[in-house]
């Protein structure tokens, strides 16, 4: 008879499998509308666009960040910038007032209360009927824009439209890491795109249409993931969200594990929290597939990972016991044994299999974003670095969020 | 639009996953099993063959008769069994194989036991029994120094017996060397039965002496006896 700890695993496997067959089912379901553009692309109207780029301690990548949209392929007169320094403490205000002279860039100094903050303050300012935000670490790819401005234009119902966003910075175990989890990112991003169920419309440059905040409201705290929680907001009024995957942003990434897991903790804790704030949306049909799939899907990944951490460590400690049982009862006498590899010994158990092929869709799925990022197929050793780094550190963040929640701790920015 | 087809052919893709998963798990299991059986068909032979030559003992002189002969592959049965007891799900198959084992280490010790006293060869047993139950917990140090003291020592046997398996020939041992469950793990050295953990020292000084007993004892002197 299986224990109860052998069903609940069994059980996460099943809906883990599910999810990732999901994915690759859209995949096939949508691999030829998956459009990559090279070179320039060409508008029929060019409609004007607000950019703001809120900025809190920025100084040394808010130049780059604002250069970046100078360079857009995309008129000059129909972008306006809008830079918010929301009280930082370093020359992040010197930096930006460097850009007064551009005819289409406003600068605005706050006090500092938050990224939202600064966010509602240029959307208080924003008279197109386009608005979008770029984070002050992100760097936009001059085609960038005007391919998400093509979804808008292609259709008139699209009220958000996501990029996809890359690692930048320069190279180090940890950003090698996130480079696969990133591109893996815009392949999933984009089948949730395929889903009408994209459930983060991220800080680097996702373009709303503003009637969106005129209807819906400003941006709020959402546990200090505000760009998550309007995308909640927009699913429940059944607004939709597209993912342009072949429109760019580079963003600096952490690149330390402590920066890293700060980062995502904030991320995770942002999570759980929105999905409770907006559990009425959990399993109703008339949300569509972000009811019945992103969100169920997101509450498997942490539950599976949290469980599968919970198991590995039961072994871990079952190991250590027996090792130091070994070591009381024949202290250092370790005979040398040589080792015969015995096929006999290779775990055959059911779930093996499974837990196997869901690493294969993972593998692909990597695969894949690298191909729509950058236009490679074959295999990179970036995923040598993807699955150490976030296997062993991912349970901590996901059961630090989970404790933070259950104990009503928020976690810092960073 | 929910494409609820979608979600209905995804159910099914999932559901033929987990089916294959365990389809494939059963027929690495059951070739398992296969070789576990294959390996005590071996030992049964092996020890039907030794048998069969120590009723010929009589007309052959020890120098033919080695302690070599002994199946060689018990121990790595016994590993075997442990594993596929863990890791292959307690079936009744695997049940019936342990009882099966345990019933070859018996005829396997009253040989090996045979042998020994006829030719005085140099081997010295060990009766050990133990449960994988949570309320001994030192059986888990005393499994750990019977392995150690048996890679150190390749001429001690081993015959490890789990308390709880449902075999008359185990519990006719047990009833034999007065053997209870509150008592374990307990070994049987030389007749004497020890229970409780004895440490990887204690043991060795054991064996050592054991294995001086044996040395020093006349090989006529017991041809009597093996023959009685």
């Amino acid at each position: 008879m299986a224990s109860i700890f052998d069903v609940v695993l069994y059980v996460l496997i099943f809906l883990s499998v599910y999810v990732q067959v999901f994915f690759f089912v859209t995949f096939l379901e949508n691999r030829k509308k998956i459009i990559i553009r090279n070179g320039k692309t060409k508008l029929k109207f060019y409609p004007a666009v607000t950019i703001a780029v809120p900025c809190w301690n920025e100084e040394n990548t808010v130049e780059k960040t604002v250069r970046s949209l100078l360079n857009l392929n995309y008129p000059k007169d129909k972008i306006k910038i809008l830079l918010l320094d929301d009280g930082s403490s370093d020359n992040t205000f010197k930096v930006i007032k460097r850009f007064e002279k551009y005819p289409n860039i406003k600068i605005f100094h706050k006090e500092n209360g938050g990224k939202y903050t600064a966010l509602n303050l240029a959307l208080q300012n924003t008279e197109t009927d386009f608005f979008g935000g770029l984070d002050a670490d992100s760097f936009a790819d001059s085609e960038s824009l005007v391919r998400i401005m093509s979804y808008f234009e292609k259709d008139p119902e699209v009220m958000a439209v996501a990029p996809s966003v890359i690692v930048s910075g320069p190279k180090s175990i940890i950003r090698n890491a996130q480079k696969a989890e990133y591109n893996m990112g815009v392949y999933l991003k984009k089948m949730l795109g395929f889903l009408g169920a994209i459930n983060v419309t991220p800080g680097p440059l996702t373009i709303f249409r503003k009637k969106v905040f005129d209807d819906l409201g400003y941006y709020r705290h959402g546990y200090n993931t505000e760009d998550m929680e309007i995308a909640y907001r927009m699913q429940k009024n059944n607004y939709k969200i597209e993912h342009c995957n072949d429109a760019f942003v580079h963003t600096n990434t952490p690149g330390t594990v402590r920066k890293l897991f700060r980062q995502r903790l904030r991320w995770i804790y942002g999570f759980i929290n929105n999905t409770i704030d907006y559990k009425n949306v959990l399993f109703r049909k008339k949300y569509g597939n972000f009811a019945l799939f992103t969100l169920p899907m997101g509450v498997i990944s942490i539950a599976s990972v949290s469980y599968l951490f919970g198991r590995i460590i039961y072994n871990l400690v079952h190991f250590l016991y027996l090792k130091i049982v070994q070591l009381k009862v024949i202290g250092f006498n370790f005979s040398v044994r040589s080792f015969n590899f015995d096929p006999f010994f290779v775990n055959t158990q059911f779930f093996i299999f499974l837990i196997i092929f869901i690493y294969l869709l993972v593998i692909f799925s990597i695969i894949l974003g690298r191909k729509m990022t950058e236009g490679k197929w074959n295999l990179s050793l970036d995923m040598l670095y993807f699955f150490p780094v976030f296997g062993l550190i991912a349970p901590f963040w996901l059961l630090k969020a989970v404790y933070n929640t259950i104990l009503q701790r928020k976690p810092a920015w960073r | 639009m929910i494409d609820w087809k979608k979600y209905l052919i995804v159910l099914l893709i999932t559901t033929g996953l987990f089916f294959t998963a365990i389809y494939l798990s059963n027929y690495f299991g059951n070739k398992k099993i296969d070789q576990l059986k294959s390996i005590q068909d071996k030992i049964a032979i092996d020890i039907l063959s030794s048998e069969t030559q120590f009723s010929l003992l009589s007309e052959l002189s020890c120098k033919n008769f080695s302690d070599a002969i002994l199946s060689s592959e018990l121990n790595e049965l016994g590993k075997k069994l442990e594993w596929g007891q863990d890791n292959l799900g307690s079936s009744e198959e695997l049940v019936y194989l342990k009882k099966y084992y345990s019933l070859l280490e018996i005829k396997d010790y009253l040989l090996a036991k045979k042998i020994s006293t006829r030719c005085g060869t140099k081997s010295t047993f060990i009766l050990y029994f133990y449960t994988k139950t949570e309320s001994c917990t030192e059986c888990v140090g005393q499994g750990i120094v019977l392995s150690t003291l048996r890679e150190k020592y390749p001429g001690l046997r081993v015959y490890s017996f789990d308390y709880s398996i449902d075999l008359s020939a185990v519990k006719s041992m047990l009833q034999i060397y007065k053997i209870k469950d509150t008592a374990l793990p307990a070994l049987v050295i030389e007749d004497d039965v020890l229970t409780g953990f004895h440490s990887l020292e204690d043991l060795e000084t054991r064996i050592k002496e054991s294995f001086k007993l044996q040395e020093t004892t006349p090989i006529e002197g017991n041809n009597n006896k093996a023959s009685s």
